[in-house]
């Protein structure tokens, strides 16, 4: 290789290169690469010689017979299990009727000739022309679901008839509770359009079901598994003649939920016939043992196509029984944050426990007439934060949000996961709003009022919570402080093992505490809402079996005139307010924190708070084993 | 005709031509030969592979004419005139990248296009040649071997508009661009210590990142992409398909237009990725031999072009240019034969379509200009 010296660079170059090694040494390297890629060519030769002569054999088989095919197996779909072991969808085997288009002679006489066999309607057909556009003609495409065992008797004895149909054993999602729990596990559906941009097509490809909503949607990808395969070589009617290649599919994990289906049953009964919500959680570890949203609906309706019919009964219905309103529902939540700002004014030190405010009945801002106005017309006198919690003292709350001013109430509540999601295993969580004045000029671009502060105190205004973010403040109350994500996955099992695989709490970074005395100032306020004398919820707390520390609520949903009473009797029920109650168990070492939401009930302490109790007795007096059983011991001692 | 073409041959290879029509053109015989060769076969393969669509084929030699004008031109700017251009072509193009991230079209749900009113193109493409220029450039006064300062930088000068195609995402340029970088750095003296340490730090990187920095779904995918055969409902058909066309055609082939495969549309992408298959089917190892040949005939002539050449920057973009080529028809032959895994370029001169053809070809031109323009005397 000639190599040439070349003259130095011009000369502002302190040192002058010695470009002859350096000619010297890219020649080396050139040499090295040039080597590299006769190698790499000499590697793709032996690879070409591999296929082309070592395989030719195997290879010019099956292109002449071209008809190697690929088939998926789909995985079985994991099962779904309540903390007990009870089961909520299971798979039941049933027969589909599948089509080759590329096999069909004449695809219109064929199902036409098919009708007289079984019933085929017109969505059964568009659905199939639709679904066989997107695969390829030689893959089978589902005609009719759910064949009946005459159907299927009818089919096969004529299956010769039709090149080209097949029948195919199945699997059809089915929940043995029917509407029980049904916003928590959901359910799947066919395969649409929209889910088809976003799914792994090859890992559906065997697929025809996927989840819709609930832990189903959630939780799709373990429930899934993973698809197999096979390579087969097939005859000239595409019927398989022996399989070439292998691989099995991965079944999807079974998963147990912590729901407690007993607890969950009972907490729909006890909502009787309100709309609303329920959410139990246990506050040592976030568990969710109970989400209730109601009115509630069948889920096995939806796994094989609904009806128009039903479908529309459903979707129009006013009550709006589909939506789930434990995580979506956002409501104004009333007097249930008052213990929150309570906690929030002793941390803040902005007052103690015994100084007294006093509550005329309504309360004024300086220089304004405006009067905002106590539940309370006659006024509670001179109140002191645990009277203001177990009477719900407007006045006080609308004195110290004063105080206190939004942003540090926005700041102090953010802490305990209102106004954001709280990461619970579901999809479609609302966030709810928590209002600050930066909230305020970014969404409405207005500047924030002293009023609304006012009213903020009590959970009015623009503040929206979700059942489950009060259930989950009052289970991190509950906790003074420590924060568990509220979560619906108990433990995972692999299909045909015995081994259960629990899920672990996920811990989150804990609310700041300045004061323990504080926490448990607010708490003793919670206790006697119940148990107090005077307390909203008394007539609950009457023969509790332990102590409950809890908050009434009230949202107005009609706002009321300035000098105008409100009379429940003379408003229509769409009109009165909801009633909520927020409360954990036993007081001194909570085992269960619950939000409840009764729509249009009227009043916390006479609708939802006997609603909560009903809840409360039936998991630590009976279901709950380890508590129920030292506390008979306790009360036999 | 052939005779003079053959004496212009040599008359370049002695380096004593100042006649000639090629010399005077500033275009290289051996190459400009190759490069019409391969581009012809190509023509033929895609007559059959599109079959034997007049549409297409017009198409492509339009696209191939472009391509050779393209050669013509860049063939024209001496090495002097590219170096100083250099900058400005490399931070152009990285500013295009920046602008498809911005507001780009996205197409088969990438985002690759820009679209400057007129014409639409893909900056990306740009630093197929833009990165090999600007090593080059960098190491033109850097003595070498280059010290580590001089590596970290032009490791930087590699990394950031591959993030960029990364981004897009676009799997087969990034490794493109990166491996281009990458050539520079080895022809330009990186030393085995360091391309040993490399390498061992990611044969340790590699498990751990995989173990404790993937999650389980993405690790699935990093297994079918490098085992698309475990695949077979989605990319892994295409393996199958094309290693039976592969393999079906033997030693000699099932001569032109016979490839049953391709023909009864088994083989997907038959024209465009998967062309290499077609070839094989129909034209055997024996054909299969000689476009390797082809091929390594190709990068050779550029290795040496590069070898020749004058000075730092002509040679490492003389260098990067050739090896470029190679990385397309090793991974492309690769892909389609099952030993790599799968990832969209194109087989150079013989695939249907793509706008690459133009930038290799620019990149060839510069090759020749490298070669054919004047340079500092001797001594």
């Amino acid at each position: 290789m000639a190599l040439r010296k070349v003259a130095g660079r011009r000369g502002d170059l302190a040192k002058v290169k010695d470009s002859m090694a350096e000619a010297q040494l890219f020649s080396r390297r050139a040499l090295m690469a040039s080597m590299l890629v006769l190698l790499a060519m000499l590697g793709l030769g032996a690879r070409l010689v591999f296929l082309q002569v070592h395989n030719h054999q195997h290879y010019t088989t099956l292109a002449d017979s071209n008809r190697v095919r690929i088939q998926p197996l789909p995985p079985t779909r994991g099962l779904i299990f309540d903390r007990n072991g009870v089961l909520l969808a299971d798979n039941l085997s049933s027969h589909r009727l599948e089509v080759t288009p590329e096999q069909m002679e004449d695809m219109d006489v064929t199902l036409a000739a098919l009708g007289e066999l079984v019933e085929i309607t017109e969505q059964d057909i568009q659905r199939f022309e639709k679904l066989s556009n997107r695969k390829p003609p030689y893959a089978g495409v589902p005609l009719r679901f759910q064949l009946t065992e005459q159907e299927v008797a009818q089919l096969a004895v004529n299956l010769h008839r039709f090149p080209g149909l097949e029948i195919k054993a199945d699997l059809t999602r089915y929940y043995p509770l029917h509407e029980h729990a049904a916003h928590v596990i959901g359910y799947v559906g066919r395969i649409n359009e929209r889910e088809l941009q976003t799914i792994d097509t090859s890992q559906y490809s065997g697929s025809t079901h996927i989840g819709k909503t609930g832990v189903e949607k959630s939780y799709e990808a373990m429930l899934h598994g993973r698809v197999g395969h096979q390579q087969v070589e097939t005859n000239a009617q595409g019927r398989v003649l022996r399989v070439l290649e292998s691989t099995p599919p991965v079944p999807g994990k079974n998963i147990y939920l912590t729901i407690d289906t007993r607890l969950q049953r009972i907490a729909e009964q006890a909502m009787a016939d309100y709309n609303g919500a329920i959410v139990v959680i246990d506050p040592r570890n976030g568990e969710i043992l109970a989400m209730v949203s109601m009115p509630i609906y069948d889920p096995n309706l939806f796994v094989n196509g609904i009806s128009h019919k039903d479908f529309d009964a459903l979707n129009q219905s006013p009550h709006r029984p589909l939506y789930n309103r434990a995580l979506r529902g956002a409501y104004p939540p009333g007097s249930t944050i008052k213990q929150l700002v309570g906690l929030a004014g002793l941390e803040y030190g902005i007052m103690t426990p015994h100084q007294a405010t006093y509550c005329p009945g309504f309360f004024r801002l300086p220089n304004s007439q405006h009067r905002f106005r106590d539940w309370n017309r006659g006024g509670h006198g001179w109140v002191k934060l645990d009277k203001a919690i177990y009477q719900s003292c407007d006045v006080y709350f609308y004195d110290l949000a004063l105080k206190m001013g939004i942003d540090r109430l926005h700041a102090y509540l953010d802490q305990f996961g209102l106004g954001r999601r709280t990461g619970v295993d579901l999809d479609g969580e609302k966030t709810g709003l928590l209002p600050n004045k930066e909230w305020k000029r970014e969404v409405h671009d207005q500047p924030w009022y002293m009023g609304e502060t006012v009213i903020a105190g009590i959970g009015q205004g623009y503040m929206l919570t979700t059942p489950l973010q009060l259930a989950h403040s009052t289970a991190v109350l509950a906790q003074h402080g420590q924060q568990f994500r509220p979560r619906l996955l108990y433990a995972t099992q692999q299909q045909g093992s015995d081994r259960v695989i629990p899920e672990l709490p996920r811990g989150e970074p804990p609310v700041p505490m300045v004061s323990r005395a504080n926490w448990d100032q607010v708490i003793r306020g919670m206790e006697l809402v119940v148990h107090g004398r005077r307390g909203t919820a008394r007539r609950t707390g009457k023969d509790a079996a332990y102590r409950i520390a809890g908050k009434t609520g009230t949202a107005q949903v009609f706002s009321l005139g300035q000098d105008e009473e409100y009379d429940a009797d003379n408003l229509p029920r769409h009109l009165h307010d909801h009633a909520l109650f927020v409360a954990f168990a036993p007081a001194s070492d909570p085992r269960i924190a619950i939000a409840v939401i009764a729509e249009h009930g009227g009043g916390g302490s006479s609708t939802a708070a006997p609603i909560a109790k009903q809840v409360l007795d039936a998991y630590l007096l009976e279901l709950d084993p380890l508590y129920s059983a030292t506390h008979e011991t306790q009360s036999a001692g | 005709m052939k005779l003079s073409l053959l004496a212009e041959i040599s008359a370049v290879d002695d380096g004593r031509l100042d006649r000639g029509v090629l010399r005077r053109a500033h275009l290289d015989g051996p190459l400009l030969l190759s490069l019409v060769a391969a581009a012809l076969l190509g023509l033929v393969v895609l007559y059959s592979a599109g079959r034997q669509n007049p549409d297409m084929l017009v198409r492509q030699g339009i696209r191939l004419s472009l391509g050779f004008i393209a050669m013509v031109v860049a063939a024209q700017f001496s090495s002097h005139f590219l170096r100083r251009w250099t900058p400005w072509v490399y931070l152009g193009g990285v500013a295009m990248l920046v602008a498809v991230l911005l507001v780009g079209e996205v197409g088969k749900g990438a985002q690759r296009w820009l679209d400057l009113g007129v014409v639409r193109f893909q900056p990306s493409e740009i630093m197929k040649i833009a990165v090999p220029m600007m090593m080059a450039w960098y190491f033109a006064d850097k003595p070498l071997p280059p010290h580590l300062r001089a590596i970290v930088i032009a490791s930087i000068i590699t990394v950031v508009p591959v993030l960029l195609i990364l981004k897009q995402p676009d799997l087969g340029t990034a490794l493109l661009v990166g491996s281009s970088g990458g050539f520079a750095l080895f022809l330009a003296g990186l030393s085995w210590r360091i391309m040993l340490g490399l390498g061992g730090l990611g044969l340790v990187a590699a498990p751990v990142f995989w173990t404790f920095g993937m999650r389980d779904y993405q690790r699935q995918r990093v297994l079918t992409f490098l085992d698309p055969e475990s695949d077979p409902l989605g990319s892994g058909w295409n393996i199958i398909q094309s290693k039976i066309a592969i393999g079906s055609g033997g030693v000699y082939g099932k001569g032109w237009l016979n490839g049953t495969q391709s023909h009864l549309d088994f083989l997907p992408e038959g024209t465009t990725d998967f062309i290499f298959a077609v070839f094989a089917e129909e034209f055997g190892l024996i054909g299969l031999c000689m476009l390797l040949a082809l091929y390594f005939f190709i990068i050779s002539r550029s290795l040496y072009i590069a070898v020749q050449a004058p000075n730092t920057f002509s040679r490492v973009l003389a260098g990067s240019l050739a090896l470029i080529f190679f990385v397309y028809v090793f991974v492309n032959a690769g892909m389609v034969s099952g030993l790599l895994p799968v990832v969209g370029l194109p087989l150079p001169l013989i695939s249907y379509g793509g706008t690459s053809i133009v930038t290799i070809m620019a990149g060839f031109g510069m090759l020749m200009g490298i070669h054919t323009h004047p340079r500092p005397l001797s001594h």
